[in-house]
């Protein structure tokens, strides 16, 4: 695996805000993909990446799509290639946890079960963030944002769950504060003759309320402690790809971040049964794949 | 070769003809027919093109705009509220300057419901940056998508072409079907314009723009449309000369010298045609002008053909709620610049099906010359089918 990018594919000094992992997973999957690649951003923090004007920070092919279609335009796009005998250009589809679980899930459930080769990221910030810290299907129960004001009265939806009843060819959830793994992750994903879905958690200083600093460490503190289990499903087979023996306390977790401020005591034993529960099902589905 | 087709196979071996690479559609009554002939044509190998079945009009729209941005010829079609769901896409065809050609079935838009024809739905799309072509026969319906992708060719910019659900939709009619070979030598291969993803010439297509550029790359959709009504004369004339069918964006008939001149879109031209003759046999002189190009709008054609007679009756087949016809507000506009005009009556006739049959057109002509007796215009149009009803 290359460290350097040369030439850049994405280039620097771009305007997303300061400690933004979105750009760290953006940066990983085209240094991995490289230049034989065109990039979809919708509406949203990656449109950033696509560029102002005449200006753009990507050093491939760009698309602006809807903030609902990426998915439908994806199936186009590589229809169009596959018609001129260019089945070898990636097709990424760069879209946050609003474009992809609530607006975009209807595109992207078609484009997945009509089985296009295309590699979709879901670059999950859990919630709205470009609008200004909305909640969207990725926001977890309990958390602030500006149309949650007392807390999410309900959960994350489960879209890996949801991909994965679908049969995609190749799923895995990754984390910007494990860059290795995720680059593996992308580089398998580009090798899938059809479908490939990477859910990749991208803590938000901004929006999560905590120091730009921080934000790998917080994306590493989401892995360690099952908040964020780390997966692979390949033709339906799933695994972790990072088994979390000792996990360290969810509450380190909550408490790092502003948003999780006003968590009750009722809300936060839900929110850690639930973390229990989720990573002992992907354990014992492990197990019975085995 | 003759052969018997309604409006709907007339578009799908027209659309065949053409040659796309990726069509991607969603079934929606009336359109339906089309998409599930060239299913089979792809299918059967009598069209080497890929068929992409989608879960919406909106990701149908979406997917030809994706094939055609890797510079591919493309085809999709629908109607009534699949075009509305279409509609951001719609903008985004047209923005991006891709020559895609969408065939209409019409349809009226909800609520309430209707499966039928009339206006509504294509009108919702007027001001977006496509052009459109008003077929009144399923001969039309064919002739006009050839036409089509090669004006949308030249000029840059997408092409519907709108026939009247079921009246030419699912009415059969003998249809001259141009050879391939011919269609071939009138219709030149697929050539990409400058917008493509193309991993050798990277660029960004479609992004953000500010106040700065936005009014620049929106005047330019602007005169690429006026430039259109030009190059539609040329391929027009282009046609003609090689398939011996004519197409303008004004037909008149009868117009020269006539008393009132009646204004139609769409199927309901032979109506016109057959109340214009009755009405002429008792002496008078009605002539008729069928707009088959709407977007952009023949606004010197219009002029041209309707200047010289006294009275014009518009008649509308969509709601224009809250103002009038759209049809005859572009009258309107077109006859404005003229010291002496003649004066516009506005009807609207054929919603969400309803018969606009000879009768109504003779119905509409007494209500005009009625009025144009008093020189009395009234504000708004005259639903001239419409039953009594209470406000």
């Amino acid at each position: 695996m290359t460290t350097l990018e040369k030439p850049k594919l994405l280039s620097s000094g771009l305007t997303t805000c300061a400690g933004c992992l979105m750009e760290l997973v953006a940066r990983t999957a085209l240094r991995v993909l490289g230049r034989n690649t065109v990039v979809l951003t919708p509406p949203s923090c990656s449109a950033i990446l696509t560029g102002y004007g005449d200006e753009t920070g990507l050093g491939v092919p760009g698309f602006q799509s809807n903030l609902e279609n990426i998915a439908a335009y994806c199936s186009g796009i590589q229809t169009g290639f596959h018609v001129q005998g260019r089945d070898d250009i990636h097709i990424l589809a760069f879209a946050g946890d609003g474009g992809t679980m609530d607006i975009g899930l209807q595109a992207l459930s078609a484009a997945i079960e009509r089985r296009h080769r295309f590699i979709y990221i879901c670059y999950d910030n859990e919630a709205y963030m470009n609008t200004g810290i909305q909640r969207s299907g990725g926001t977890p129960l309990g958390a602030w944002t500006t149309t949650t004001p007392a807390g999410a009265l309900v959960g994350k939806k489960n879209i890996v769950g949801m991909l994965l009843a679908q049969g995609i060819p190749y799923l895995a959830t990754a984390s910007a504060g494990h860059v290795k793994d995720l680059e593996k992750k992308v580089a398998k994903a580009a090798k899938i003759d059809g479908p490939s879905y990477l859910h990749v958690l991208t803590p938000c200083a901004t929006g999560w309320r905590f120091p730009a600093k921080e934000s790998v460490n917080v994306a590493k503190l989401a892995v360690e402690s099952r908040v964020w289990p780390l997966l692979e499903s390949v033709n339906g087979k799933l695994r972790l790809t990072k088994e979390i023996r000792k996990p360290r306390a969810v509450e380190e977790y909550f408490d790092c971040q502003g948003r999780f401020r006003n968590l009750d005591a009722a809300t936060r034993h839900e929110l850690a049964v639930s973390i229990d529960d989720n990573y002992n099902v992907l354990l014992q589905t492990q197990e019975l794949q085995k | 070769m003759k052969y018997a087709l309604d409006g709907n196979k007339a578009i799908a071996y027209g659309a065949r003809l053409a040659r796309p690479k990726v069509v991607a559609a969603y079934p929606i009554t009336p359109q339906t027919p089309i998409v599930e002939e060239l299913a089979v044509d792809i299918a059967a190998g009598r069209l080497d093109a890929s068929y992409i079945a989608v879960e919406s009009e909106h990701s149908a729209l979406s997917a030809v705009v994706g094939a055609a941005i890797t510079g591919v010829r493309v085809f999709t079609a629908t109607a009534g509220a699949g075009l509305a769901l279409m509609h951001e896409i719609v903008g985004v065809a047209a923005g991006n300057r891709l020559p895609v050609v969408m065939g209409i079935s019409n349809r009226s838009l909800p609520s309430p419901w209707s499966l039928q024809a009339d206006h509504s739905d294509s009108m919702a799309e007027r001001d977006m940056g496509w052009l459109q072509l008003y077929a009144a026969s399923a001969q039309e319906s064919l002739d006009l998508i050839i036409l089509g992708y090669a004006l949308a060719e030249e000029v840059r910019l997408p092409v519907m072409i709108c026939q009247d659900g079921f009246f030419v939709s699912h009415a059969t009619s003998v249809v001259d079907v141009p050879e391939q070979e011919a269609v071939d030598a009138f219709l030149p291969s697929f050539e990409p314009g400058e917008v493509v993803l193309d991993p050798d010439n990277p660029m960004t297509i479609n992004q953000l723009n500010s106040a700065s550029t936005f009014t620049e790359l929106k005047y330019r959709q602007q005169k690429a449309l006026e430039n259109a009504l030009g190059v539609f004369q040329e391929v027009g004339a282009k046609y003609d000369s090689q398939f011996g069918r004519k197409y303008s964006p004004v037909q008149c008939v009868n117009c020269e010298g006539a008393d009132m001149i009646l204004v139609t879109l769409g199927s309901c031209f032979g109506a016109a045609v057959e109340a214009a003759a009755s009405m002429n046999k008792e002496g008078m002189k009605v002539g008729i002008a069928k707009i088959t190009l709407f977007r952009p709008f023949p606004y010197a054609a219009v002029r041209d053909a309707l200047a010289g007679t006294g009275c014009v009756a518009v008649v509308d087949r969509s709601w224009g709620l809250g103002s009038e016809g759209p049809l005859s507000l572009e009258v309107k506009t077109a006859l404005y610049p003229l010291q002496q005009r003649p004066a516009v009556y506005s009807f609207i006739a054929g919603l969400g099906g309803r018969d606009l049959h000879a009768g109504t057109f003779m119905q509409t002509v007494r209500k005009a010359r009625e009025l144009d007796a008093i020189k009395q215009i009234p504000t708004g149009s005259i639903w001239v089918d419409c039953k009594e009803v209470t406000a």
